[in-house]
């Protein structure tokens, strides 16, 4: 819709501003709610900076891998600012693996640190909303609805918007049940399937959907596993939690008594 | 729609709602209500449906069609060149990307055009001359078509927002890239061309 912000004879891309400006909010909370948990916001960040970086050289490489022959004749191609010449998958994995072996050197605790990013990542999905509201990316399905927006050549659902919604809504209820006192995982979990619920709840809106078992959305079963996978490792968290303590006061870190 | 978190009561709450987690009939008989409402909904929204429709010029849409005629004569209609690839490159002739870029889908074409590419350097002579893009195609020895948008209509049904753009359009008449902004590298042009030559 209005992808291209123009400041003089600049113009700015404001989809990947947004995408990055939803990092820095994102981080900069996850950076704040660290010491909560008793863990380095420097660590955190490093984290954060170090997947960041090898997720983009991961994906390059990847694209690149698969048309070796071009890049071999042009080895500069590989350091082209060009988003178009990068392959998300790859990408992907560089950037788990990276932020993996930071937290091994850091020595971070899985559960604590991944609590520590729920909230910035609740934070991080408006953003993300915001920038396919910008660039008309994640488009709804045709509708006749009153409040459709009109949108590459159809009035369709403004999917974009119910998505920031949403987002919003998740992020109030993330932020304050993060200072509620819990155990270790809870607030990813939680975070996680209200993520996935999302996601779910949404798909059901869009246009241009990924269609798999002749008419079934493939991000609606995704979510759905991930829903699953969230809410069965909340009920075991909880569970190792009474085990551990013998009691339901589990919680090495409460954040209102070690504050 | 499906809240998982049916008692997130704070501070005082805490010991009850982790006993409520870590029951297992009473969250489990929760967890799998949440998830047949989500089976539910899936089943609901599914749909048959994913042909993108109408034409707009973005990835997965059919290319808006347009005829125009060409610098040193003759017409071309985009619609005619289904069955080859297509690069559509919207350019002018004061803008530096533009210039960098141009060596580079000369070589592309140059490289490709047996195989079945076609490039359309659409001029947007609206906001630039005919006087000037000449000159231009001339000291860069460009050789594919140059048509020129003297009403700024492609330009607009295109929503051209920066200079230069270029569509990679596969042989079904479908934009399969669109590359705002540039300069493209060559290898950029290299790679996405020979993705959608492949596809037969």
């Amino acid at each position: 819709m209005f992808p291209i912000l123009q400041v003089g004879p600049l113009a700015i891309q404001l989809p990947g501003l947004l995408l990055l400006a939803g990092v820095w909010v994102g981080s900069t909370i996850a950076e704040r709610e660290a010491p909560k948990r008793g863990l380095s916001g420097e660590a955190l960040s490093s984290l954060v900076f170090f997947g960041l970086v090898a997720g983009l050289l991961g994906a390059r490489l990847g694209y690149a891998l698969k048309y070796w022959t071009v890049y071999a004749e042009d080895p500069l191609g590989l350091v082209s600012l060009n988003l178009n010449t990068l392959s998300a998958p790859e990408g992907a994995i560089a950037a788990l693996l990276t932020a993996l072996i930071v937290a091994r050197r850091h020595h971070l605790p899985l559960w604590p640190t991944l609590d520590a990013f729920a909230t910035g990542l609740a934070a991080f999905a408006i953003f993300a909303g915001l920038a396919d509201l910008s660039s008309g990316n994640a488009f709804g399905a045709p509708t006749s609805l009153p409040w459709a927006i009109e949108l590459w050549g159809a009035q369709r659902h403004p999917s974009q918007v119910y998505a920031i919604l949403l987002a919003m809504a998740v992020f109030v209820m993330i932020r304050r049940l993060s200072r509620a006192p819990a155990f270790p995982g809870f607030l990813f979990l939680t975070w996680l399937a209200l993520a996935a619920a999302s996601r779910l709840f949404l798909e059901a809106f869009r246009g241009g959907s990924v269609i798999v078992l002749g008419s079934l959305r493939a991000a609606q079963l995704m979510s759905l596993i991930i829903l699953g996978t969230a809410l069965l490792g909340l009920h075991r968290r909880a569970r190792l939690a009474m085990e551990t303590e013998g009691g339901p006061r589990a919680e090495k870190v409460t954040p209102r008594q070690s504050s | 729609m499906a809240k998982p978190k049916a008692s997130a009561r704070e501070t005082e709450g805490v010991p009850s709602f982790i006993a409520r987690l870590a029951d297992r009939r009473r969250w489990g008989a929760l967890s799998g209500a949440i998830l047949l409402v989500g089976l539910v909904w899936t089943g609901l929204s599914a749909t048959a449906q994913q042909a993108a429709g109408g034409a707009s010029p973005r990835e997965g849409f059919t290319a808006p069609d347009f005829r125009l005629g060409l610098l040193g004569g003759g017409e071309v209609t985009l619609s005619d060149l289904r069955g080859k690839v297509v690069i559509l490159n919207l350019w002018a002739s004061w803008c530096p990307p533009c210039r960098a870029e141009m060596p580079a889908l000369q070589a592309v074409y140059d490289a490709n055009r047996e195989r079945g590419l076609e490039i359309l350097a659409v001029n947007t002579t609206y906001q630039d001359s005919e006087a000037g893009a000449a000159r231009f195609v001339e000291e860069y020895g460009l050789t594919f078509p140059v048509p020129l948008d003297r009403t700024g209509e492609v330009s607009r049904s295109y929503l051209l927002r920066a200079l230069p753009t270029s569509f990679f359009i596969g042989r079904d008449g479908v934009i399969r890239s669109v590359v705002i902004g540039g300069p493209m590298s060559e290898t950029t042009i290299r790679t996405t061309v020979e993705s959608l030559l492949g596809d037969g």
